[in-house]
């Protein structure tokens, strides 16, 4: 209080905004956003769809880190946008926000995720169990090696952003991608899944685990802190003794 | 051969080709920074290969593991920059490995015969 419109307009700190808009073919249009506490890179495009530009199109649900929409390439990196807060990402007050890369764009901030998940289904990403659910729920012991590699790995969201960082993918469009493969791998260590042969399969075959260069952009870029790229070591590791065995 | 099965055992021939390379190159550069050691003739080198049976089978490791691992290499960096797959790719590769087999042992058996 005790400051008037004026001055606090004056005095308010501005972000330099350039989104993009258009889908393969468009431009960065630029905007000044007012600088908040604690503001995230989502607060900075609502912000925008409110106030300055109400066609812009992008994507979110929870804003709390669970659903995996968020995810944009911002300043050249992709992140999730609603934990990603400004001061993490700029120093200088310019923000650069444009769709994840090596997905399709829809339009604007808002890219088609299916070539991502039909990936998914492709490497074998769905749960198959041999039990109906009148039978007795399986134990298994937490300590296991296949049950601490399942727990380092299944919190993935969803949200392609190791997707989007891996060179790999943007090579050869056919690759599987890291969350596949690490969707994958926690299913290779389900002690009840019975369909592991066929997934081994799955991900050995071309575009498969056996083409990444193990660079671990996919493992520094993971918001959930997952490394799919130890994920895809075990699974070379399983097809290359699949393989010898002649189990493949 | 399931082509998964045949993707997984290529891997595993890079991976120990490029072992088998490492330790190969390792011994080869220790031996020739100790051969130089003051100088060497084309004359001193052939006295010491001619009829040299562990050097023919040392480099003709070396020539193995090379005609495997690098067609192997070449044909995952064409898979990832150019638009080049499948049969006719599989071919030139074993195309190279034969033609990289065939000059590594011809320069073995020039300084061992
Ligand atoms: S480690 Fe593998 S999956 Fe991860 S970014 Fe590198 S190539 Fe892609
Ligand atoms: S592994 Fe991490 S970065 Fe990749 S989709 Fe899952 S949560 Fe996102
Ligand atoms: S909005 Fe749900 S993870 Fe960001």
């Amino acid at each position: 209080m005790g400051v008037t419109a004026g001055e606090s307009s004056a005095q308010e700190a501005m972000l330099d905004v350039r989104v993009w808009h258009g889908a393969e073919h468009g431009e960065f249009r630029h905007y000044q956003v007012p600088r908040r506490d604690s503001q995230t890179v989502l607060d900075v495009v609502t912000y925008i769809q409110r106030h300055l530009d109400p066609a812009l199109s992008y994507r979110f649900a929870c804003r709390v880190g669970m659903c995996g929409s968020c995810a944009m390439t911002v300043n050249g990196v992709a992140r999730w946008t609603c934990r990603s807060h400004v001061d993490q990402v700029t120093a200088d007050g310019r923000l650069e926000i444009a769709p994840l890369a090596h997905l399709p764009v829809v339009r604007d901030l808002v890219t088609d995720m299916r070539p991502f998940f039909d990936k998914w289904a492709r490497a074998k990403g769905r749960f198959q169990g041999a039990t109906t659910r009148s039978d007795p729920v399986a134990r298994v012991p937490p300590d296991t090696p296949e049950r601490r590699a399942v727990d380092a790995a299944i919190e993935c969201i969803g949200c392609g952003v190791c997707y989007a960082a891996c060179d790999v993918v943007g090579w050869r469009p056919e690759y599987l991608g890291p969350a596949a493969l690490n969707r994958a791998w926690t299913l290779v260590n389900d002690v009840r899944d019975v369909s592991r042969l066929e997934r081994l399969r799955a991900v050995a075959a071309e575009g498969g685990c056996l083409s990444c260069h193990s660079h671990t952009s996919c493992s520094e870029r993971c918001p959930k802190k997952i490394a799919p790229t130890a994920g895809i070591s075990g699974l070379k590791r399983a097809c290359a003794r699949a393989a010898l065995g002649g189990e493949l | 051969m399931t082509p998964a099965r045949r993707d997984a055992l290529l891997w595993l021939a890079q991976r120990w080709s490029a072992a088998v390379l490492a330790l190969c190159l390792a011994v080869h550069l220790a031996v020739i920074i100790y051969a130089v050691r003051g100088g060497l003739t084309a004359a001193e080198i052939l006295g010491r290969t001619r009829g040299n049976a562990p050097l023919a089978v040392f480099y003709g490791l070396f020539v193995v593991a090379v005609s495997i691992h690098a067609p192997l290499g070449l044909r995952a960096i064409l898979s990832e920059w150019t638009l080049w797959r499948g049969r006719s790719q599989a071919w030139a590769m074993a195309a190279l490995a034969v033609l990289l087999f065939g000059l590594g042992l011809r320069a073995v058996w020039a300084v061992v015969q």
